[in-house]
């Protein structure tokens, strides 16, 4: 599905990545993980044309997208959620889902001004698809809020609605669940595996090792910016490597 | 649901079809209970400022940037449909036309390129493009007649039947207005107004949702830009004479001011904006003389304490009356 290949990436000649490689595969879950400074959202932005590699390249479904702008990634189907909430807090909860089919709204501006019934009727679909986006993520209630009110948790779960409204071919999460309490990691958790039982490819950053370990199939570990092990959880919680990595030299996993 | 649950839904729903309607009947039948051609004067003026406004809410406001140029492209409408009508005699409407197509050009120029700035730099390259459009309308006599102003720009007219009088151009020119603000109020509710609001919210979010944020930029730009031009033609044909002190860099601050005022990302606002600074210096004297200090001081105050604007200000706090409301009832 999408395919890293040996990416580099230094920044004032300081390696964030050097030489990453890994695989996703079509309807699976795989993590990212390693400790602070490891390169992790510095992929994420690789992968999403946020950020340019220096060397390597990025395939999605069979076709090099290294370096293609943000805005052509996302319209091939890969959506993202940002570790640091980047919702619109002057738009209402619905709006702010809305964006995430922003595309599918069109690009003419002369329909945009006219608003003829073919436009008016694809608007109350996509209203009908946000809807449902927001029921999905019991967000229902609070559709007309401006989200700069809501909670925290509320937030990232609007930013998750905005994500997926748009049936993205793939899904990079960062940080789904930092900030949030033991309940709400819960209800995250339950939600990234119902959208794998709906066939959903996603990608998941996360520190929260509790919740990687339940929800992922595969799992790769960065350390220094390098890819230092890869594996089903299980395989990856025994790796001496990654113990070393999170643990120190003398370190070790009960 | 009990009546009264019906009657505010129904008043919700259709907030904006309803407002149209209401402001179409006030404007239709005000000038026959008010026809003091003096006032009628302002209130033509107010509805041409409104289409101008308009298109810098939709770029200052819903898409985040910045124009300390606008009075420019006003110019350019003004001047263009002056100048085109009485030197080479083409006719008014085609005129209004031709210029504002000409004006998208120059907006296209100037836009590619400078709109890769952001904040205080974008600011500074609108202002300077403002103050050479200045310096040619007050150079260049022989096409524009200098500083005295450019006189006897025909009126607009279908066949025989002229817009000369104020009662008349007073439909005319809001009529053109209402038309403006509803292509407004559709723009915002599309999938580009959106592609808007998540360009001034944040580029790396809009671009990660698919909105090509640069040509996104330049084509509201280009869309501002063309309201101002029709907005400067309709103000050629409606006073007859242009000159240029209308134009200068007080004009473009006065604009944002407006948008400001009126409340940034809200179509109405841009007409309440328009109103009020259009309005409030004929009431108070001291507003004549010292305009530029006073506009400049409403627009700081309302920076600090209302930062989204008076309109958008109060609207934002009946939204959350209003969804805090329905939760109760739910």
């Amino acid at each position: 599905m999408l395919d890293v290949i040996s990416v580099c990436r230094n920044f004032g000649g300081l390696p964030a990545l050097s030489d990453v490689s890994f695989s996703l595969q079509r309807g699976r879950v795989t993590a990212l993980i390693g400790p602070n400074g490891a390169g992790k959202t510095t992929m994420i932005n690789c992968i999403t044309g946020v950020d340019i590699p220096d060397a390597g390249r990025v395939d999605f479904a069979g076709e090099d997208i290294t370096g293609l702008p943000a805005y052509r990634v996302a319209r091939l189907g890969i959506s993202r959620t940002f570790q640091n909430l980047k919702l619109f807090p002057r738009l209402s909860v619905i709006d702010n889902v809305l964006c995430g089919l922003t595309v599918q709204g069109g690009q003419s501006m002369l329909g945009a001004l006219l608003r003829p019934p073919r436009v008016r009727n694809r608007e109350r679909r996509l209203r009908l698809r946000a809807m449902a986006a927001l029921d999905r993520f019991g967000l229902t209630e609070l559709a007309d809020w401006p989200v700069d009110v809501l909670a925290y948790g509320d937030r990232k779960r609007v930013e998750l609605a905005r994500a997926v409204v748009s049936e993205p071919r793939l899904i990079l999460l960062d940080e789904p669940v930092a900030g949030l309490n033991h309940e709400e990691t819960a209800t995250v958790a339950k939600e990234i595996r119902a959208l794998r039982a709906q066939g959903y490819t996603l990608l998941l950053v996360e520190h929260d090792m509790d919740l990687v370990m339940r929800v992922s199939d595969h799992v790769v570990v960065l350390d220094g910016g390098r890819c230092i092990a890869g594996g089903t959880p299980d395989e990856v919680r025994r790796n001496p490597l990654v113990l070393e990595a999170y643990l120190g030299r003398t370190g070790a996993l009960a | 649901m009990n009546i009264r649950d019906r009657i505010l839904y129904f008043l919700d729903l259709h907030r904006n079809g309803l407002t149209v309607l209401a402001l179409s009947l006030l404007l239709a039948v005000y000038p026959l209970a008010y026809g003091n051609p003096y006032i009628l004067g302002l209130t033509n003026l107010i509805g041409i400022y409104t289409i101008v406004v308009l298109g810098l809410n939709l770029f200052i406001g819903y898409a985040g940037q910045i124009s300390l140029g606008h009075a420019a492209f006003f110019a350019l409408g003004a001047y263009g449909s002056a100048v085109l009508t009485v030197k080479w005699g083409v006719w008014p409407w085609p005129a209004i036309a031709l210029v504002a197509l000409a004006t998208a050009m120059v907006a296209l120029l100037v836009g590619i390129p400078a709109l890769r700035l952001h904040g205080h730099y974008l600011a500074m390259a609108t202002l300077g493009f403002n103050i050479v459009i200045y310096t040619v309308l007050v150079q260049w006599d022989e096409l524009t007649g200098g500083p005295s102003g450019f006189a006897g720009i025909p009126a607009l007219s279908f066949g025989a039947w002229q817009f000369d009088s104020d009662l008349k151009l007073h439909y005319l020119v809001w009529t053109a207005a209402l038309i403006c603000l509803m292509l407004g109020l559709n723009l915002v509710r599309s999938g580009v107004g959106r592609g808007l609001a998540a360009l001034a919210g944040d580029e790396v979010a809009a671009r990660s949702l698919g909105v090509d944020t640069r040509r996104a930029k330049v084509k509201v730009f280009v869309l501002s830009v063309v309201l101002a031009s029709l907005a400067g033609s309709l103000y050629a044909h409606t006073f007859g004479f242009v000159s240029p002190d209308t134009f200068g860099i007080f004009a473009s601050v006065d604009f944002v001011t407006m948008v400001v005022v009126g409340g940034l990302g809200s179509v109405w606002g841009s007409l309440f904006g328009a109103a009020l600074l259009t309005w409030l210096p004929e009431f108070i004297d001291v507003f004549e003389s010292y305009k530029d200090i006073i506009h400049g001081l409403i627009l700081v105050l309302v920076l600090l304490f209302l930062p989204k604007g008076l309109v958008t200000g109060l609207i934002d706090l009946s939204r959350v009356r209003l969804a805090r409301w329905r939760q109760r009832r739910a």
